[in-house]
């Protein structure tokens, strides 16, 4: 069997870019769709996706957004630039937020980006370096 | 029923192009926290929300949702509105408070899930 991608793209984002927002994450969506994943994994990994997608936006300076597809999985890679997570653990905890007064009046910042990740994939690795940046790694099996 | 259905029976206005009024509904979903509507929303759903800004088109396209209801007779910000174009979301709006309209769409047999 192989691991060699099938497919590869990589995506730019810009932090606090809430005009294009999400617009990484629909693009991969339909990336999927085209490839003809099953709907109910690309649901899963569009979503997973979008709250990644979010919290570069939210919190951090920009971010590389790296899809793989091999003929086993969906590899999504998301490596930031900007502050950091001093406790993951702590992050991945429902309805734990660092987030301002103002990202919350616009609905996000509940606490459940993180968990809403590992919900939907099946593998999620979290590296995080304070002052430098924090890379996520999530595969869904296909 | 349909997003057209509900649009006519509870007099909601639509925001959007005419395009996706003949969605089947298949419940409904109130929140308005964004991550919330992500985790438990289902394909086919209202979702009732008083949140204006452009990133609620991006998860009604996430979670293939059938509409976005404003409540509180709340408008979108322009920008929603272009976006919502590009995406082919519809977006409607209701005079009534959230707990009031959730209580008509109930009636109508509008449920969501448990």
């Amino acid at each position: 069997m192989s691991n060699e991608p099938v497919f590869c793209q990589r995506f730019e984002i810009s932090g606090k870019d809430f005009i294009n927002a999400g617009k990484a994450s629909t693009t991969i969506k339909a990336i999927l769709r085209e490839i003809g994943i099953q709907p109910a994994v690309i649901r899963r990994a569009a979503i997973a996706c979008y709250e990644a997608e979010m919290n570069v936006v939210l919190y951090a300076r920009k971010a590389i957004i790296e899809l793989r597809v091999t003929p086993q999985e969906i590899r999504i890679r998301v490596e930031d630039e900007g502050d950091g997570i001093p406790d993951v653990g702590l992050a991945m905890q429902p309805g734990y937020s660092t987030a301002s007064d103002e990202i919350r009046e616009m609905g996000f910042g509940a606490g459940m980006g993180l968990p809403n990740i590992k919900n939907n994939a099946d593998t999620l690795q979290i590296h995080s370096v304070v002052g430098r940046g924090t890379t996520l790694e999530m595969a869904i099996g296909l | 029923m349909t997003v057209r259905d509900v649009a006519i029976r509870l007099a909601l206005g639509l925001l959007t192009e005419s395009e996706g009024l003949e969605r089947e509904i298949t419940g409904g979903y109130a929140s308005d926290l964004l991550s919330d509507v992500i985790a438990h929303s289902q394909a086919g759903n209202l979702w009732i929300t008083l949140q204006t800004h452009r990133n609620i088109i991006a998860v009604a396209t996430l979670k293939e949702l059938a509409a976005i209801v404003l409540v509180n007779g709340r408008t979108p910000d322009a920008d929603t509105l272009v976006k919502a174009r590009e995406e082919k979301a519809v977006i409607l709006s209701s005079r009534l408070p959230a707990f009031e309209l959730i209580g008509q769409l109930y009636q109508m047999g509008i449920r969501g899930a448990v």
